[in-house]
């Protein structure tokens, strides 16, 4: 892809996600790495539209930036009591090891291998196509099944949580209590 | 020296977007790995979910193996699933960082350890 917009995007946008993700990791209050966490899944979504990707990254920003997120706040908001702090745990350094050792052994593939990719002229004739069409008929063709499964997971998801967090009145103490538990 | 490309030179390959999502994933099994706060790992989680996105895409975007104007886009198709299956997995997640939250008034891992021996 060498149209300039896409170059200066790619760029712009790939910076943004990679130091807002470090940020995630250094920020020294929960709040703030929330915030840059944020930060990154709007600049993911950017990355998205340059790789034509319309419906994907208008679907990133609804869900990941949009509802996640909020879901996030509310946890920490109703965690008051826990330590607000950011900080590491001892697998600190096993888990500096595995992300660097993943992250070079990815780099390292994907420099070296000589990937059959599209380029110039035949790249360039299908950027920006409309997806939602393709998505939809996929969704509800190819991938029924698995639409299905989702839409199941999904509905167990919401059941799981209520069940989780819902308070059960304990037997006989809620009578005598009132139940302000 | 190098000469330096002018920017009407320079193009983006597969190669690129997939360095980028190796650094993002890589980040994320830092923050997973070595944060002390459930909610904190639960970040990292989604930091590598939406790397695993990145390559899904930049493989459907740049891949040789359809014919042109026949991209079956089943990248974006799998991006859907990974999308809700990150959802149902957050809602979960932090349900019940709420619940050992109000059995213990800690969300800190460390200090979890119910079933240690």
């Amino acid at each position: 892809m060498d149209s300039t917009g896409i170059v200066i995007g790619f760029w712009v946008l790939s910076g943004l996600s990679v130091v807002s993700a470090l940020l995630v990791l250094l920020a020294r209050n929960l709040l703030h790495s929330l915030v840059f966490l944020v930060v990154t899944f709007l600049s993911m979504a950017g990355l998205f539209i340059t790789l034509s990707a319309d419906f994907i990254a208008v679907a990133q920003i609804l869900i990941y930036a949009g509802s996640i997120s909020v879901l996030m706040v509310f946890a920490v908001m109703l965690t008051p009591l826990a330590s607000r702090d950011n900080g590491n745990s001892i697998y600190l350094l096993p888990g500096l090891l595995g992300g660097l050792g993943i992250a070079a052994l990815v780099g390292f593939v994907a420099v070296d291998t000589d990937w059959d990719e599209r380029t110039g002229e035949g790249l360039a004739a299908t950027d920006f196509p409309g997806t939602v069409n393709a998505i939809g008929d996929l969704l509800l063709g190819r991938y029924v099944l698995a639409f299905e499964i989702a839409s199941v997971l999904l509905l167990f998801a919401l059941l799981g949580a209520i069940v989780l967090v819902h308070d059960r009145p304990r037997s006989g103490t809620a009578a005598s209590e009132g139940g302000d538990d | 020296m190098p000469e330096i490309p002018a920017i009407d030179e320079l193009t983006v390959t597969l190669a690129h977007y997939l360095v980028v999502s190796g650094l993002v994933f890589g980040i994320g099994i830092v923050v997973a790995l070595a944060k002390r706060n459930a909610i904190a790992v639960l970040m990292g989680v989604e930091l590598m979910l939406n790397a695993v996105n990145l390559t899904l895409l930049a493989f459907s975007r740049f891949s040789s193996a359809f014919a042109e104007g026949d991209e079956p886009l089943s990248g974006h198709a799998f991006v859907v699933f990974v999308l809700t299956v990150a959802a149902a997995e957050a809602a979960i997640a932090l349900a019940l960082a709420v619940l050992v939250y109000r059995r213990q008034e800690t969300v800190d891992l460390d200090r979890v350890n119910l079933l240690r021996w």
